[in-house]
C-alpha cells in the first residue's frame, strides 16, 4: 500500500481510492493509538518536520505524536522562533528544511495556498495542517474516519456542519471529502459568515436556518467561531449568536435519534455548541483527537513509502 | 534626418485600410499612396504587413522614480515600444508621488532622453495620493501633464472628488478614476466567485467596483464635469455607463487586455501573476465587455501594465503584489481574442487603441494621414509564443507567459525613427 501523491494539500482533488485506502489505514494506525504499546518501526529511519507558521496545541502535538509512534526522527519549528521573523521567504525556509534531508515537511500557514507554493519548491512531500480559509485536509479525513466508524459507511448520510463555513478550512475539507464519498451535506450559519449567493462551494446544500440543516441529520457538526468576527461587524452579539445558530440539546433533538455531534475543536462552549451537548453521550469530540492520531500516522506512513 | 518610405504595407486607419507605400519627412507623414518615389529615402519592404497607428495607452506605471528595481522610464518605453506603443500616459504613483510640477518635469524629461515613447504623465489628484488635499494640477498641467489620477488610492471622500472634478476642467484636464471601494475590497485578493470560494480565498465582489463608478457618474452629470472611468471589469460597469452616456454625462472608459481575454479561473493553483486590481472576473462579465466595445460604452483598451520585481510577485497569493506587465502582450491579446476572434475589425481595434485614447488625452496619434506625426507600427497575424523573459519590460509578471498568441509587432517607429525592430524581421 502507499499513495502515488508527494503532497497532501487538499482533499479538493483527492480520489474516493485514495480516501478509502487512507482510512483503512487508519483503522489498523488506531490499534497503536489505542493499546499498550505505542511505539511502532513504520517510520523507522524517516525525517519529519512540522513547520507551523500559526499557534496550534491539537494538531501539532497529534503530528508529533504520530510520527513518534512510529519511530521517525521529528523537529518542530515555530515560526516565531525561526528566521521567518528576519524576513526569509516562505520559499527559502521551505528549501533551507529541504536540504536537511527531511521526508516530510508538514505546513500550517494563516494564508490560503501557501502549503501549495511551498510543494512546488521542495523535494519532500508536503502535508497542509492548515492553510488560511482553504483547507484542513488531515482534520476533513479524521472526522471522515469518525463517521465511518460510527455509521459504517457515508452513502446517503446528511451531515449538518454549522457556522462559521465561510472562514473554514474545516468545513472545505469536509464538504469535499463528504460528497466525494457520496453524503450529503448541508451548510447553515449566519449569511455573514456563508459563502455569498452566487459564490456557494459546490458539492454542498445550503439551509436557511440551522434548524433545517440540523432536521433528520446523521451527523451534526458544529464550527468554531472566532470571536474577532465579531468586531468585524459579521455578528451582533455571541449573546445572539448561541439564540440563533448554537447546538443545544434543542436544535440537536431535530436530528436522527442516532445522530452523533462533531466538533473540530477547540470548542467555545456556550456559543456555537451547549456543554450538555458537548459533555453528552451523542458527543465524537474525543474519538475525533484520537483519530486525528491515527490519521495522520496512515498519511505519514501511506507517503513516505511512495518510493518503496 | 533621412525619409523614410514604407512600402507595401496595408497600411490601417479607424476609417479604413489600404495597400501601398507611406512616405515620412522630418517626423510627419508627407504622403500615402501607390508607388511613391524611393529617392533619399531609407525604404522599408513591409511585404504586406499593416502599417498601424502607434498605440496610446491610456494607463500604465513605469515605477519611475523610486521603484526602479521593478521598472524605469527607459526600460518602461523600451517595452512599450517593443508593444507598438508611441504613446504612454503613466500613473502617479511613483516614490516620490507625481503631485508636483517638478516631478513631472523629471518624467518628461527622463522619457524625451530614453527617446523610445511619448510619456504623458497623469498627476496625482490629492497631495501625496493621501485623499485630503488637491495637488497642484494646473502646474502640473504646464509642465506636461495632460490628466489627474490617484488611481490605486482611489478619492474617498467625495466632497474632495467633487471638488477634484471642477478644478481640473479649469486647467482643460480631467480626472480619471480607478473605482474601488476599499472598505468593501477588504482583505480580497481575487474575483468573489466560487473559484475564490473552491480556493479559499477572500474575495473582492463587483459593488466594490460598480458603486464607486456610480458615485462618480453623479458627480460628473450635476457638476458636467468630464471624468474618465479606468480598467472596467465587470458587466454592471458597462451597464452603468452606457445609461450615463445615453444621458449625456461626459464619461469616457477604458478596458484593459486581460479582462477581456482571462478570468478568475486564472487564480487556480494560487498563480499570483493572476492577481490584478480589479480582479480578473468571469466569460460572462468578457462577453459584457467586448459588446460594451462594439456599442461604443467601452472607448479605448489600455494596459493597466504594472510591472513588479520577482520578489514582489512570489509566494503568498495574499501578500503578492498585485498587477500584470502588460505593454508587450497587449496587441498581440487583443489581436487574437477580438479581431482573429471575429468580433472587431482591425480597424475597430485601431479605434479603441489609437484614435480613441489619443482624443480622450487629447494628444497627437491616432491616425495615418498626411501632416500626422509618423507615430506608427508594423504588425502581422502571425503566431507567436510569449516568453516572459525576453520582455524588455524589468516585469515578467505575466499569466501569459508560455502561451501562444496571433499578432506579432514587427517595427516601431516614434516620429518616423525606428525605436523597435523585431529580431526576426
Amino acid at each position: 500500500m502507499a499513495l502515488k501523491r508527494k503532497d497532501l494539500l487538499g482533499l479538493r482533488d483527492i480520489t474516493r481510492g485514495e480516501i478509502e485506502e487512507i482510512l483503512k489505514t487508519a483503522e489498523t494506525m488506531k490499534k497503536v493509538v489505542v493499546g499498550p504499546n505505542k511505539k511502532t518501526s513504520h517510520l523507522q529511519g524517516k525525517s519529519i518536520v512540522t513547520l507551523f507558521y500559526e499557534n496550534s496545541t491539537r494538531t501539532r502535538l497529534s503530528f508529533e505524536l504520530a510520527s513518534k509512534y512510529m519511530s521517525a526522527v521529528a523537529a518542530n519549528i515555530a515560526a516565531s522562533s525561526s528566521s521567518v521573523k528576519k524576513g526569509e521567504t516562505l520559499i527559502d525556509t521551505a528549501q533551507t528544511i529541504d536540504s536537511m534531508g527531511t521526508d516530510v515537511i508538514i505546513m500550517r500557514h494563516p494564508m490560503s495556498g501557501a502549503p501549495h507554493i511551498m510543494a512546488q519548491h521542495v523535494r519532500s512531500s508536503v502535508i497542509n495542517a492548515g492553510d488560511g480559509t482553504n483547507e484542513h485536509p488531515t482534520q476533513g479525513l479524521l472526522d471522515m474516519l469518525t463517521i465511518q466508524e460510527k455509521k459504517g459507511g457515508f452513502e446517503g448520510l446528511k451531515v449538518a456542519i454549522v457556522g462559521d463555513v465561510v472562514h473554514s478550512r474545516v468545513a472545505r475539507s469536509d464538504v469535499f471529502g463528504l460528497t466525494r464519498m457520496g453524503a450529503r451535506v448541508v451548510l447553515a450559519g449566519p449569511p455573514t459568515l456563508l459563502p455569498a449567493p452566487g459564490c456557494e462551494l459546490p458539492g454542498a446544500e445550503y439551509a436557511p436556518t440551522v434548524e433545517e440543516a440540523v432536521e433528520d441529520a446523521d451527523v451534526v457538526m458544529a464550527l468554531r467561531i472566532q470571536l474577532e468576527r465579531q468586531k468585524k461587524g459579521l455578528f451582533p452579539s455571541v449573546r445572539e449568536y448561541a439564540r440563533f445558530f448554537e447546538i443545544d440539546p434543542k436544535m440537536l433533538s431535530l436530528a436522527k435519534p442516532d445522530a452523533f455531534v462533531m466538533h473540530p475543536g477547540p470548542i467555545n462552549r456556550g456559543v456555537e455548541i451547549s456543554s450538555y451537548v458537548a459533555n453528552s453521550d451523542r458527543s465524537v469530540i474525543n474519538e475525533q483527537v484520537t483519530n486525528g492520531v491515527a490519521v495522520r500516522m496512515a498519511l505519514l506512513y501511506l507517503l513516505t513509502r511512495r518510493d518503496a | 534626418m533621412k525619409n523614410l518610405l514604407i512600402k507595401n504595407a496595408v497600411i490601417v486607419n479607424r476609417d479604413g485600410r489600404q495597400t501601398g507605400d507611406l512616405l515620412v519627412r522630418d517626423g510627419l507623414i508627407e504622403a500615402i499612396g501607390e508607388g511613391l518615389p524611393a529617392e533619399g529615402c531609407e525604404v522599408i519592404d513591409a511585404r504586406g504587413a499593416y502599417l498601424l497607428p502607434g498605440l496610446v495607452d491610456l494607463h500604465c506605471h513605469l515605477r519611475d522614480p523610486g521603484y526602479e528595481y521593478k521598472e524605469d522610464i527607459f526600460s518602461g518605453t523600451r517595452a512599450a515600444a517593443a508593444g507598438g506603443f508611441t504613446s504612454v500616459l503613466c500613473m502617479a504613483n511613483t516614490k516620490p508621488v507625481n503631485d508636483c510640477a517638478a516631478i513631472t518635469r523629471y518624467i518628461v524629461e527622463k522619457a524625451q532622453a530614453a527617446g523610445y515613447c511619448k510619456v504623458y504623465p497623469y498627476g496625482a489628484v490629492t497631495k501625496g495620493l493621501e485623499g485630503k488635499e488637491l495637488a497642484e494640477m494646473g502646474d502640473m498641467r504646464e509642465a506636461g501633464a495632460v490628466a489627474f489620477s490617484d488611481d490605486g488610492a482611489p478619492v474617498d471622500n467625495t466632497r474632495l472628488m467633487e471638488a477634484a472634478l471642477l478644478y481640473a476642467g479649469r486647467f482643460d484636464g480631467y480626472i480619471a478614476v480607478h473605482p474601488e471601494d476599499r472598505s468593501l475590497t477588504a482583505d480580497g485578493v481575487m474575483n468573489r466567485g466560487v473559484t475564490a470560494t473552491v480556493l479559499g480565498l477572500p474575495g473582492i465582489s463587483r459593488a466594490a467596483e460598480e458603486g464607486p463608478i456610480a458615485r462618480d457618474l453623479i458627480l460628473a452629470e450635476e457638476n458636467r464635469a468630464r471624468v474618465h472611468i479606468c480598467h472596467i471589469s465587470t458587466a454592471g460597469c458597462v451597464d452603468l455607463i452606457r445609461s450615463a452616456k445615453a444621458r449625456g454625462v461626459r464619461v469616457t472608459c477604458e478596458t484593459t487586455p486581460h479582462y477581456l481575454t482571462l478570468d478568475d479561473t486564472a487564480c487556480e493553483g494560487y498563480d499570483v501573476n493572476a492577481k490584478v486590481a480589479p480582479p480578473l472576473r468571469t466569460p460572462a462579465d468578457q462577453e459584457a465587455l467586448i459588446q460594451g466595445l462594439l456599442d461604443g460604452t467601452i472607448d479605448a483598451i489600455a494596459t493597466d501594465h504594472a510591472p513588479h520585481h520577482i520578489d514582489d510577485k512570489v509566494g503568498e497569493f495574499l501578500t503578492a503584489a498585485k498587477g500584470i506587465s502588460g505593454f508587450e502582450t497587449a496587441f498581440a491579446s487583443c489581436y487574437t481574442r477580438l479581431v482573429k476572434g471575429g468580433f472587431l475589425t482591425l480597424e475597430q481595434l485601431v479605434e479603441k487603441m489609437c484614435w480613441n485614447p489619443a482624443r480622450i488625452a487629447n494628444i497627437p496619434g491616432g491616425e495615418l494621414k498626411a501632416g500626422a506625426i509618423a507615430d506608427m507600427f508594423l504588425a502581422d497575424g502571425e503566431d507567436w509564443t510569449v516568453d516572459a523573459q525576453r520582455f524588455y519590460s524589468k516585469g515578467r509578471n505575466t499569466p501569459l507567459d508560455g502561451k501562444t498568441l496571433s499578432g506579432r509587432v514587427l517595427m516601431t517607429f516614434q516620429d518616423g525613427r525606428i525605436v523597435h525592430q523585431r529580431e526576426e524581421f
